[in-house]
């Protein structure tokens, strides 16, 4: 009889903790009251922005355009730094969320991994934007990026203009499976698989780094040095190439083209070790993200993607 | 008296510590000492916390375990490659998990059989691992994974309202906890760390030991990575990079001696907890990410020196 009563009761147990399983965050749903105890701060606009990684000048940029188009709408902007991981990116939304900002701008580490993070903004009613690179899922309501499709074309163009129609081309891809470099390859492949002159001999990834770039072209060049240009995804890979190729001594005769349009890659090419950079505005990116989440914050709709102009720079 | 008045101090200089940073954080920031942000901060710092358990284990018996941050990314690509081809969320994690308890079973075959120095045993497996996990998931995030109820709770879950990998954490610690207080093994674990040679004339079966802590830090890590994988709901073949590191340094704060023998998983618990506070404070203080770093080094440096006065 005991024994009867203990495993009923062992019953309920389950059976109440089985309820109280859900995968929604508790006081999801009562948040309005939490952000009318903010008070005073209420009439400003307060944003947060996670970013992948301040080691890269480009994030960096984009975190001043951002900081200075805050400063003149007079928002407060609270700014996070994932270091290219991204569980610490989802740790860094969870912190920004607890301190009761309006809207989101995220740029993800990764299109896939930083879904649950926009889905907890989306629970705590946090509006989100992405910035950059885009997401796989959650309810985003704006993507501001440069049109990396139109940029790949671009230096497709550029690189075939150069070589005449005819050569051998080396690509360095950014991070597998990241938006930037899908887009980017597929712009790229999108002009150059359709001149019968020119090869891609070699497509390897280096990660959107600038020491990777320099090993994966060594390695490259160890098996051929018929190389006429070089694409990379990004600038931090092609100086890296430019290393490589310089070592080499191939550097007179390559092409070579990278992507952002960073500091460094635009002295080179005043410098011509490098000829030419599809040149994103990563200041002009911020800018334009902090205008977006402002409109969010005051109800305004907005375009599902807004597009940030490229710009070809050889000189 | 003043004796154990010291050793007491020794004991709960880890607690003070985070109690004084909690006071400070909760003074400087009006969201740090909010429920909500508590709870936030347990789910944090649960694969950290699992993982530094095991290296408790580890550390205690003399070793180190460099490998966990590879094990978890192996785990996880590994459970996430079985969820995405459909395989029942159950079996993929018990698999994983075995996957894990296998991965340090070889560092411990390595270390003992091989007579290698755990430093240099795991340093190369965590390379090995990490190659492995390259090679499995060819380079990409594992994406695509099921839609099970019960792979989400594991890392996404409430339970009362509870983060469910924070539940699992205690759940893990309080077993861990009496493991090491209670058991025969758990005595064996101190007793080898603490004088090998003697432990070994006494009839204790050190390799056995060591074999059997290192298995149990492979499997805790991939526990660790099954709850990353079901938050992210995908597999990043980069997941766990520096994460020993973090694990290390929550076993010295608790005040573990890496020379082995001397130490307490509660205080593994309080270390994870003090660097769960300070990423979590610093970045509700919106400090730079540059800072954080040089605070929690800090931190961690001020934390052993102080140990070492107090002995």
């Amino acid at each position: 009889m005991k024994k009867w009563i203990k495993s009923l009761g062992l019953l309920a147990l389950l059976l109440m903790v089985a309820t109280a399983c859900s995968t929604e965050a508790p006081g999801s749903s009562s948040d309005d009251s939490s952000k009318e105890s903010e008070g005073s701060d209420n009439d400003t606009v307060k944003i947060g922005l996670s970013l992948s990684t301040l080691n890269n000048p480009f994030f960096v940029s984009l975190r001043d355009g951002a900081e200075a188009a805050a400063k003149e709408a007079g928002f407060k902007l609270l700014t996070s730094d994932a270091q290219n991981d991204s569980a610490t990116q989802v740790s860094d939304i969870e912190d920004l969320l607890q301190q009761n900002i309006d809207v989101l701008l995220v740029n993800p580490t990764d299109s896939a991994a930083i879904v649950s993070a926009i889905e907890s903004a989306n629970n705590a009613g946090v509006p989100v934007i992405t910035v950059d690179r885009s997401a796989d899922g959650g309810e985003v309501v704006s993507h501001i990026a440069s049109d990396n499709v139109a940029g790949g074309e671009m230096a497709g163009e550029f690189i075939a203009e150069q070589l005449g129609g005819k050569g051998n081309v080396v690509e360095l891809e950014g991070i597998p499976g990241a938006s930037a470099t899908r887009e980017r390859g597929k712009g790229f492949h999108n002009v150059i698989d359709s001149i019968e002159g020119i090869e891609v001999v070699a497509k390897q990834s280096a990660n959107f780094d600038r020491a990777e770039g320099l090993t994966v072209m060594e390695n490259i060049l160890q098996s051929t040095d018929d190389i006429d240009a070089v694409f990379a995804h990004n600038d931090e890979m092609a100086l890296g190439a430019v290393q490589a190729l310089e070592a080499n001594n191939l550097l007179e005769d390559v092409t070579v083209v990278g992507f952002d349009g960073t500091d460094d890659a635009r002295a080179a090419i005043a410098e011509g070790r490098m000829d030419a950079t599809i040149a994103q505005q990563p200041g002009l990116i911020g800018e334009k993200a902090i205008e977006t989440a402002g409109k969010v914050a005051n109800g305004e709709s907005v375009k599902e993607f807004i597009p940030v102009e490229l710009q070809l720079v050889t000189e | 008296m003043k004796q154990t008045l010291m050793s007491n101090f020794s004991k709960l200089g880890p607690l003070i510590g985070l109690l004084l940073i909690m006071i400070i954080l909760s003074i400087l920031s009006d969201n740090f000492l909010t429920v909500d942000n508590l709870l936030n901060l347990l789910r944090q710092i649960s694969i950290n916390a699992l993982i530094a358990f095991g290296m408790t284990f580890v550390i205690l018996t003399g070793g180190i375990d460099l490998s966990v941050g590879s094990i978890l990314a192996f785990g996880s690509a590994l459970t996430a490659g079985m969820l995405a081809s459909g395989m029942d969320p159950l079996l993929a994690v018990l698999i994983g998990l075995l996957a894990g308890f296998a991965m340090g079973a070889l560092n411990g075959l390595v270390i003992t059989k091989g007579k290698v120095a755990p430093f240099i045993a795991t340093l190369a497996t965590m390379t090995v691992f990490r190659g492995a996990t390259l090679v499995y998931t060819e380079g990409r995030p594992i994406t695509g994974l099921s839609n099970s109820f019960t792979f989400e709770m594991i890392g996404g879950g409430y339970v009362f309202g509870i983060p469910f990998p924070a539940i699992l954490m205690l759940v893990v610690f309080v077993i861990l906890f009496f493991i090491l207080r209670n058991t025969v093994f758990g005595r064996q674990v101190y007793s080898v760390g603490g004088n090998e040679e003697a432990s070994i004339l006494s009839g204790i079966k050190a390799d056995r030991v060591k074999i059997w802590v290192y298995s149990l830090t492979g499997m805790l890590s991939v526990l660790g990575g099954i709850i990353l994988t079901s938050r992210l709901n995908s597999a990043q073949p980069t997941a766990g990079t520096m994460y020993e590191l973090d694990a290390i340094a929550a076993v010295v704060l608790g005040g573990t001696s890496l020379a082995g023998g001397r130490g307490r998983i509660a205080g593994t618990l309080v270390g994870a907890l003090i660097i769960g506070v300070l990423d979590n404070g610093l970045n509700l203080l919106n400090v730079s990410s540059f800072y954080q770093q040089i605070v929690k080094g800090g931190v961690i440096l001020l934390a052993v020196l102080l140990d070492r006065k107090s002995k």
